[in-house]
């Protein structure tokens, strides 16, 4: 399957999908390890993820699909929403918790 | 490339954005030799102050700001963290 197409139902079929530098339990990167943190903080303690290092091509692929260089990326409802510091920012003014409401567990 | 020399690069390419303050904070000593800086590059943190930050989203300021960096982003850069602001922001 040509990537663009996998990645486009991979965050289509799954409400949080982050793309990220190693796993959830062991990330590889700080600016995963704090988009993890972050996702967890929003009452999203488990989601669909990728991890890049394991997977050139959506590494790759990814960065022209929301146009994007870098990775972490947080995708919602099939949605770009950003990179670490951008979640960071949108956890700080509560604008995270509202997008993830409803997909977020009750904490 | 020296520091000094990444710095000046990264003003050049950032002119575009006709910023009023840019502040460049090289982290990369802190992440020397983790998994995911084994493409080499360097980790920075990134402050620019602009106005043609204003009335746009998070994500469309850093569009820009990664727009404007070009291939700096690719090649020296390994990991930016950014924070961009309109002037009335600071």
């Amino acid at each position: 399957m040509d990537v663009q197409q996998l990645i486009k139902e991979q965050v289509g079929n799954n409400p949080v999908a982050l793309y990220m530098k190693g796993t959830p339990q062991f990330p590889q990167c700080g600016f995963s390890a704090t988009a993890v943190q972050i996702l967890k903080a929003c009452g999203v303690p488990e989601f669909f993820s990728v991890n890049v290092l394991e997977n050139p091509e959506i590494r790759n692929g990814i960065k022209d699909f929301a146009n994007w260089p870098t990775i972490p990326q947080l995708y919602v409802r099939g949605e770009f929403v950003g990179g670490s510091d951008i979640m960071r920012e949108m956890y700080q003014d509560g604008e995270l918790q509202k997008l993830l409401a409803g997909i977020a567990e009750k904490v | 490339m020296s520091g000094g020399n990444f710095e000046s690069a990264l003003r050049n390419k950032l002119d575009g954005l006709a910023p009023i303050r840019i502040e460049l904070a090289d982290d990369s000593a802190r992440h020397a030799g983790h998994e995911g800086a084994k493409g080499g590059g360097g980790h920075y943190r990134l402050t620019v102050v602009s106005s043609v930050f204003a009335g746009k989203s998070t994500v469309a300021r850093h569009r820009l700001v990664y727009d404007a960096l070009g291939d700096l982003m690719h090649d020296k850069i390994h990991a930016l963290s950014i924070k961009s602001l309109a002037p009335d922001e600071v």
